[in-house]
């Protein structure tokens, strides 16, 4: 069903992640990160899992990934013409941009009425994703390995067996007046 | 492979709209057959994971249109095995509504008088119970403090939730993996198995013709339990009487395909869709003044920070729920649980100084998710939404192998539904701003345009042949035998959750049902006894230790 999903280059792999660092920002992972912008601390959609999640059989993105990619690229370079931007010829287009004109492009590709906006915000949508839920892992995998989404977030960890239970729960007080036409069932009338 | 059978009746969807027929029509001594496109899951499967795969996309359908987007439920009990279970009933003058029709849109039939003896029948039977401030969590309760503390009212929400059993886990759109959440999973749907009906989960209706002996066909494929894009065969099932309940954004689209072999649908099929006049604002809170201007504590000594607990909405305001206010400036305000991933993409930053709903402020934003509160709004819209024509199978093309799909749905909201949402967005920002609170931003609506959980009215039932599809007593127009009995029988916005409407319609609908089903000689009588309970749980789990 995924033809390409592993079939994906570096050069391609770097030019997602550096979408998915545009979408939620993360900490460089290594000094020389090129992907990755550096634009927030902690761990951004990239470190979250993001092309993990992209690649997904589940997914169902992986199959148009290289040309996503592509696309990617390809309005890099048209916006660096349009911008006078100088790219560095030696990290696909996309990575080469700053974080602002990263940021600057994917806006532009994901606003209403760009005949593309549907695909760049799928794209969007599993980087988020990536970052504040983890699907591509177990959340309670993911919450025992430290997700930094997740973490950040402050998402409370399961039981031991896994579920969610919260004893406490309630202010156990009442809280305002009811509105006057309630009806006995507790309706509105 | 493809495979034959015959019944009586056909019920096409296993939410309100097919779980209630289907238990009153086999308890009544029908043949009663029930197919369902999505999984048959009960407990156990309700995990409380995000995972891909797990029953958070397993049991769900997000459907993609052009200007609306559709949640809904994918699974044997339909939209009541995700839903939050919020249950109030339609406020009178909802049945009053004209819209932009300059009449009546409900059928002169049904009011809320009449339809209360219905509503009772489906709170007895789920059952739906009054809730109150011991119930309402702190999501809830910050809300209800903070309209309380803006000179306004708020009410504990009616829901159908066996409070003893609630964990206030959170993760009921997923399914309850305690059985504290009354889907028809409980009720009518395991009563309706007991008196012989037989459910099929994984077939999903394609379209239906007629017999020769008067009666109808219909044709489905079955889909691969975990990859829902993969046929794994095809059949048909031939029936006297058939039940379209398949939701509001499929039912239209299986009668639109079946004018091929039917001849011409009504022209409201697939048109009149209402979002419910749907729409989110999520508001960031201020921790300290939730303690020092509302005077709440957990006893963890917390303000608050508690949006991940809880059971859904359970506080509201209906201080705009007034007969007296013109239409299209009426509506209810909910506050709402929603989960990561769905619930977080659309949120917007206050303030923005860049991107709204993404990069590094919304980041920001993110890291304080403890302190969100989300307000649903539902309001008086249009009716107008259109589908356009159907995909080659089901209601829309699948992307990914479970739950995100594309169909055909567009939807250019009016000045009308503008205007309701915008003084929405008012009265919400009235509230939780007040003294600096909070800081409230709707929901972007320039990324997807808008969204509902609540599909509706896109076969509607009322009494005009030009602008519903269906008769006061849901059958199709010009289509006898056919009955439609979902939320797309529903005929515009509701102002409220329309799930306790969209039942006791389905119960309404029932006795002329058994009539049409009793003169094409199938040998039934109308029951009115409650379902009884089951559970849906294979084996007790430890539920809370409070």
């Amino acid at each position: 069903m995924q033809p390409g999903a592993d079939q994906l280059d570096f050069a391609q792999k770097m030019t997602l992640e550096a979408f998915a660092d545009t979408i939620i920002p993360g900490e460089r992972r290594t000094p020389d990160d090129r992907a990755v912008a550096g634009a927030a601390e902690g761990g951004g959609a990239v470190a979250c899992g993001a092309v993990e999640l992209m690649i997904s059989e589940e997914g169902g993105l992986g199959g148009m990934l290289d040309s996503l990619a592509a696309g990617l690229d390809d309005h890099a370079k048209v916006y660096a013409d349009r911008t006078g931007r100088l790219l560095d010829d030696t990290v696909p287009a996309f990575v080469a941009l700053s974080f602002a004109d990263r940021t600057a492009l994917a806006a532009e590709l994901m606003a209403k009425g760009h005949p593309e906006q549907d695909m760049w915000v799928a794209l969007a949508m599993f980087s988020v994703m990536a970052w504040d839920t983890g699907a591509h892992m177990h959340t309670a995998d993911a919450i025992a390995a430290g997700h930094p989404g997740l973490t950040a977030m402050g998402y409370a960890a399961p039981d031991a067996d896994g579920l969610w239970r919260f004893g406490d729960y309630s202010y156990h007080r009442v809280l305002a007046r009811r509105h006057p036409h309630t009806t006995a069932s507790g309706d509105p009338r | 492979m493809t495979n034959t059978g015959s019944t009586d009746v056909l019920i096409i969807g296993s939410g309100f709209g097919g779980a209630i027929p289907a238990y009153r029509l086999a308890a009544g001594g029908a043949r009663v057959t029930v197919l369902e496109r999505g999984p048959w899951l009960t407990a156990e499967d309700f995990d409380h994971d995000f995972k891909f795969g797990s029953a958070s996309t397993r049991g769900f359908e997000f459907t993609m249109g052009n200007g609306m987007n559709v949640l809904g439920g994918n699974c044997v009990g339909g939209g009541s095995v995700v839903y939050f279970a919020a249950m109030p009933r339609a406020p009178r003058f909802t049945f009053e509504r004209q819209g932009s029709l300059g009449r009546r849109m409900w059928p002169q039939a049904i009011t809320r008088e009449v339809l209360d003896p219905w509503y009772d029948m489906v709170a007895e039977s789920l059952p739906i119970t009054r809730q109150d401030w011991d119930d309402v969590t702190f999501s809830g309760g910050l809300f209800a403090a903070a309209c309380d503390h803006a000179g306004r009212t708020a009410n504990p929400v009616p829901a159908a939730i066996d409070t003893n059993r609630c964990t206030n886990c959170n993760w009921m759109m997923s399914g309850c993996r305690f059985d504290a959440k009354r889907s028809l999973l409980l009720n009518y749907l395991p009563a309706a198995v007991r008196h012989g009906a037989e459910i099929r989960p994984l077939h999903e209706v394609q379209h239906i013709s007629r017999t020769p002996d008067g009666g109808y066909r219909v044709h489905f494929n079955t889909v691969d339990e975990v990859d829902y894009r993969v046929v794994t065969g095809s059949g048909v099932i031939d029936a006297k009487i058939v039940i379209v309940a398949a939701g509001a954004a499929a039912s239209p689209v299986i009668l639109q395909r079946s004018e091929e072999t039917l001849g011409a649908m009504p022209a409201a099929v697939g048109r009149y869709f209402s979002g419910n006049g749907e729409r989110l604002n999520t508001a960031v809170v201020d921790e300290h003044r939730v303690r020092d201007l509302l005077g709440l504590s957990r006893a963890d000594g917390k303000a608050y920070e508690a949006y991940q607990i809880g059971k859904g909405p359970v506080a509201a305001s209906w201080d705009r729920l007034d007969g007296d206010l013109p239409e299209f400036s009426r509506h209810s305000l909910e506050q709402l649980y929603f989960p990561p991933g769905f619930g977080t993409i659309l949120a917007q930053v206050p303030d923005a100084t860049g991107p709204t709903w993404f990069g590094t402020e919304k980041k920001d934003l993110l890291r304080r998710w403890q302190s969100w509160l989300t307000i649903f709004i539902m309001s008086e819209d249009d009716n107008e939404g259109v589908f356009g024509p159907p995909p080659e199978t089901g209601n829309a093309d699948r992307i990914s192998q479970q739950m995100l799909s594309r169909g055909t749905l567009s939807y250019q909201p009016t000045a009308n539904t503008r205007a309701g949402w915008d003084r929405a967005d008012a009265d919400v920002r009235e509230i939780l701003e007040r003294d600096g609170l909070a800081r409230v931003m709707p929901w972007s609506d320039e990324v997807i345009g808008a969204y509902t959980v609540h599909p509706l009215s896109s076969c509607r039932i009322g009494d005009d042949g030009l602008t519903s599809a269906l008769d006061d007593t849901h059958e199709l127009r010009d289509h006898p035998g056919i009955f439609v009995t979902d939320g797309s029988s529903v005929p515009g916005g509701l102002t409220v959750n329309p799930a306790f409407t969209i039942a006791a319609l389905a119960e309404r609908a029932v006795p002329g049902i058994v009539e049409a089903a009793t003169a094409r000689g199938v040998p039934v009588r109308y029951v009115d006894t409650p379902p009884g309970n089951a559970v849906s749980s294979r084996r007790p789990l430890a539920i809370a230790a409070r």
